[in-house]
């Protein structure tokens, strides 16, 4: 490991500034990716400025009856928070199916936005990467990828975002509020993380010494019926081979609202707007639900290997919408 | 006799229990002793070639580096009969991950970002790292691991065709051993003596290793290993670990500790050869097999052979009235395999035993009546009758225990919403092994006892059942016995492997306890302080050839639930019964039953690595990606045995419970599969994308 400095911030406008005071600076959250990271020489920071005991974590409910989530809350804290157990079952779902207890204890919220695909080849320096290493090329895209994604992938990169909960947060049309330079601004989650195109070394749109502050669960979508689904290869601590998760109101059998997004099928969580579109102001039946699934899946490109992931996220997200609807009808 | 009652076969608690939840049990890496130095290897990044350049500069600038070892300054050593051990001897490269460098520094930091500075150039050569059936370099060896034959035929072939047949394939992956302590070793040379403490199975043969390696008389070796986090297999004989400890400490005068980081284990400390299987079995139409044939095929590497035994176990099982076992292996620029919790047994007995059910299928019979038909009156290769074979009564016993007989055989006949619920049934062998061991016994003024044996402890509870076995030949209470394990100044035993060691090691205790109570009732007076001691050895008892055929045997079921949403097959019940002779600690044997089941488990369902052709390396390198059972995979796993009694097989009448409770998982798990669904998985593991494919085509 290369020397760092470490900062602690006690203020998000402090962290900012000690961002940009220190070129090659990185933000400590929960550690639990980025140590890994630098660990591996993935990551090669000059300094940590250690944002996780800034004043960001707490779960409040906002005048509009909206729900801010600090960037420092930890994700077995979110997930265990009665307002999203209550209002946002999907978020808490995502939250608790990812990783092991010990490392939500320790992840945070921004953290968990930021954290970086687990490829093997951009986690390992001595092969080409063009997230890690731009222009050297892919090896997973001929190589082992089984894990990697079907939809929105490139010529230069193929990976995956890791993440459950952004999963959640992009079907519940979740904000990410961010500070930086040019002061405060908000992005929906949906978007916030990128397709890899050209420059699979931006996972997403944040700038450059931009701090997550917090998440934003909006009102919108708060108590409507939503839930995460996630297939693996074993019952707990294992990535995604695919995900989903709902938001779904039905009102006399049709429906009225449709949030879904699916996770581990591409670079970033992908929000399934075909599929939503077809299925808004339609019937709430299995056979709907089939149909717009398999439109939004249409797109699908699959590798050597990953074939697999089509059906799978077919599945999944037909049984989840099936379910919802049958019990909002009850 | 007081107290004899509960120490044979008790269930006595692990004596280093307490120091092991506390953290005070010291483990090889954590012997700080002054001066300590860190290193870190530097592996190959070519699957075949050589080192053309090492430039150590850019390292040795960084602070904290002491030293940058490579093949052109490392301290010599002798050809090791291991060639995995010949390490910076020379530039050869022979597979993706062998060391190049080793780094030597004040810190684990700084060792670290050294050996990431030091810049190594390579003139690389095209690789294979592909096993295939029909690989052009595969070839029948002429033995395989544990010295058996590569081939083996017996009977002639049947003229006419067989009532039902089965002629399949099945593909187990690589496999990583992967203990929770990775292997390290700490170095210390002083005044001409060498000291390592070493996570190791058997610090006898380190020691042996060292002496040869580095030209010096054992007597100036110490090797400790007083706590192992385990090794199942690759800890079995010395890794590149301690040679490099023992090169760094000797060219740095400081004490040297080698720590392997986990993601390194796979290239250099063995693995489980994929294994490609052909099993055909022809039967009449009661059920008894008229042919057997299991091929296997395997990969090793450039350096050394080493040749997964995989066919052996049908040589053990099953009566036929014709059978060919053999095995063809290929060297390929890939990782040298090793030892494996139950080499040959776990994938040979994972496909024999499916292809017993898909038999049993055919033949629309019971698979467990499948198997009582086909029990043999003796050991079908040798000819030797058994010292002890009880697989019916196990088959039986688990039968009842698991409400076999109300299981309805249809497959896909038993659903719970979208999951589909499925039993499976396989047998488990393992051999009954056993080696020469020294020991020492010793009895105190104070009217304890101390008994010596350089067993190791590997996490089995060896200190432990080595205390039953001498408070059993003394006949004194077990809190009167002490054991020292797990040092080379003590008595020299064999290694903790083959599930011997437990009967090697007991075998000395028991017969130097025995004899220490003939002296002690000889004795007369108080005793001198220095107390009283007998030694034994058991060379030319423990070694010698046996008229019996001497194995272990189980059954195992399972019943799983397949997800028919997403593929997932989740264990929902397993349940093992064993016939292992006298079981001499029920507490630890009923551990490594367990143990055994979830590896096997893992087996399964989740484990296995991927062999990138274009790099040369195995893909799942972590315990993120290589998926071990988490505990929400392992639901409840039962262990049984029977009381067997065997005569022929040593003084305490134990055959070893280390490794058969992995043999016959993968198959039961298997077969429960096929009962879910009506679809035969036949490469394992069985995860989602798998099954899911396969569940897109099945019937109805």
């Amino acid at each position: 490991m290369k020397p760092f400095g470490y900062v602690r911030a006690a203020s998000v406008e402090e962290a900012t500034e000690a961002f940009a005071a220190h070129p090659g600076a990185r933000y400590l959250g929960g550690g639990t990716n980025l140590v890994d990271l630098m660990k591996l020489g993935v990551e090669r920071p000059a300094v940590l400025v250690d944002v996780s005991r800034l004043p960001l974590d707490t779960v409040e409910e906002l005048p509009d009856g909206s729900v801010r989530v600090g960037a420092a809350v930890r994700n077995s804290d979110l997930a265990a928070h009665p307002l999203v157990r209550d209002r946002y079952p999907a978020l808490s779902q995502a939250l608790l199916a990812g990783a092991s207890g010990q490392l939500r204890n320790a992840a945070t919220t921004g953290g968990n936005l930021l954290q970086r695909t687990r490829c093997p080849y951009f986690q390992d320096v001595s092969k080409p990467c063009n997230k890690r290493e731009p222009g050297s090329g892919c090896g997973a895209r001929d190589g082992v990828h089984r894990d990697h994604a079907v939809l929105g992938h490139s010529e230069s990169c193929v990976a995956t975002h890791p993440s459950d909960m952004a999963v959640a947060l992009a079907a519940l049309d979740a904000r990410v509020e961010l500070y930086g330079e040019l002061g405060a601004r908000s992005v929906p989650a949906a978007a916030f993380h990128r397709l890899p195109g050209q420059h699979p070394e931006r996972d997403t749109e944040i700038r450059p010494g931009e701090l997550i502050t917090s998440v934003v669960l909006p009102a919108a979508t708060a108590g409507l019926p939503s839930a995460y689904r996630k297939a693996r290869d074993r019952a707990s601590y294992a990535f995604a081979l695919a995900s989903v998760a709902v938001v779904l109101r039905v009102s006399d059998g049709v429906v009225a609202h449709a949030g879904i997004a699916f996770g581990a099928l591409a670079h970033r969580p992908w929000r399934a707007q075909r599929a939503e579109e077809a299925l808004l102001g339609g019937p709430a039946t299995a056979a709907a639900f089939a149909r717009a699934v398999e439109l939004e899946l249409a797109a699908a490109e699959p590798l050597r290997d990953n074939g697999y992931k089509v059906p799978l996220a077919r599945n999944i997200a037909v049984d989840v919408l099936t379910r919802l609807a049958s019990a909002a009808a009850t | 006799m007081p107290g004899t009652g509960t120490a044979l076969g008790a269930p006595a608690e692990r004596r280093e229990g307490h120091l092991k939840v506390t953290g005070g049990a010291r483990y090889a890496a954590e012997y700080d002793l002054p001066g300590r130095a860190q290193a870190w290897p530097v592996p190959a990044t070519v699957a075949r070639g050589r080192v053309t350049a090492v430039d150590a500069a850019a390292a040795l600038r960084l602070p904290g580096v002491l030293a940058v070892l490579t093949h052109e300054n490392a301290p010599r050593i002798a050809e090791p009969e291991d060639p995995i051990l010949g390490v910076l001897q020379n530039p050869a490269v022979p597979h993706r991950g062998w060391f190049v460098a080793l780094v030597v520094a004040e810190s684990l930091e700084a060792a670290r970002a050294g050996a990431a500075a030091v810049r190594v150039e390579y003139a690389a050569e095209d690789h294979d790292v592909t096993l295939t059936t029909d690989h052009p370099d595969a070839y029948e060896p002429e033995s395989v691991n544990g010295e058996h034959p590569t081939r083996r035929e017996h009977g002639r072939r049947a003229s006419d065709s067989p009532a039902a047949r089965v002629n399949v394939a099945y593909e187990v992956p690589p496999l990583h051993n992967h203990p929770m302590e990775p292997h390290a070793s700490t170095a210390h040379w002083d005044q001409g003596h060498l000291t390592v403490y070493s996570s190791s199975q058997g610090g006898t043969t380190v020691r042996e290793t060292l002496a040869a390696l580095f030209g010096i008389p054992e007597e100036r070796i110490t090797v400790v290993a007083d706590h192992v986090g385990g090794g199942f297999g690759s800890k079995g004989t010395p890794r590149p670990d301690v040679v490099l400890a023992a090169m760094a400490a000797r060219e740095t005068g400081r004490p040297v500790t080698v720590s392997f980081p986990r993601r390194f284990l796979p290239a250099v400390v063995g693995h489980r050869a994929p294994t490609l299987h052909r099993v055909r079995l022809g039967a009449d139409a009661d059920g008894r097999l008229t042919s057997l044939t299991h091929e296997v095929t395997t990969h090793t590497s450039r350096i050394k052979e080493f040749v997964e035994q995989a066919a052996v176990p049908a040589r053990v099982m099953y009566d036929a009235s014709h059978s060919l076992t053999v095995h063809r292996v290929a060297r390929l620029d890939v990782p040298t395999p090793s030892w494996m919790r139950a080499p040959g047994e776990a994938p040979g007995m994972y496909a024999l035993e499916s292809a017993m059910d898909e038999l049993a299928a055919e033949l629309g019979m019971d698979p467990v009546e499948l198997r009582i038909v086909n029990e043999p009156e003796r050991e079908p290769d040798s000819g030797k009758p058994f010292s002890s074979r009880h697989l019916v009564d196990c088959l039986r016993e688990g039968a009842r225990r698991f409400d076999w007989s109300r299981r309805d055989p249809r497959p896909g006949s038993r659903a719970e919403g979208p999951l589909l619920i499925g039993t499976g049934v396989a047998s488990a062998t393992y051999p009954v092994l056993v080696s020469p061991s020294t020991a020492e016994a010793r009895a105190l003024p104070d009217g304890t006892f101390v008994v010596r044996v350089n067993a190791t402890d590997i996490g089995t509870g060896a200190r432990t059942v080595l205390a039953q076995v001498a408070a059993d030949a003394l006949e004194v209470p077990l809190e009167r016995v002490r054991t020292e394990v797990g040092s080379s100044d003590l008595p020299s035993a064999p290694l903790a492997g083959g599930s011997s060691g437990t009967a090697s090691w007991g075998w000395a205790v028991h017969v130097a306890c025995r004899e220490l109570a003939g002296l002690l009732t000889a004795h007369t007076g108080p005793l001198p302080a220095e107390g009283i001691r007998a030694h034994a050895d058991t060379s030319g008892r423990a070694d010698a050839e046996s008229p019996y055929a001497r194995h272990a045997f189980g059954a195992h079921f399972a019943e799983v639930g397949v997800d028919t949403v997403t593929g997932e097959v989740r264990v929902r019940r397993l349940l093992g019964v064993y016939a292992a002779g006298r079981i001499l600690n029920a507490r630890t044997a009923r551990s490594q039953f367990v143990g055994g089941m979830t590896m096997g488990l893992g087996m399964a369902l989740t484990e296995g690595s991927t062999m990138d052709a274009a790099f040369g390396d195995f893909t799942e390198c972590d315990l993120a990606s290589y998926h071990v059972p988490a505990h929400a995979d392992v639901p409840g796993v039962e262990a049984h045995w029977l009381d067997e009694t065997d005569a022929h097989l040593n003084p305490m009448g134990s055959k070893g419970v280390g490794e058969i409770g992995i043999v016959g998982t993968a198959a039961a798990i298997g077969n429960a599969v096929h009962h879910a669904t009506g679809v035969r998985f036949r490469v394992l593991p069985l995860t989602p994308d798998k099954v899911l494919g396969g569940l897109a085509g099945r019937p109805g």
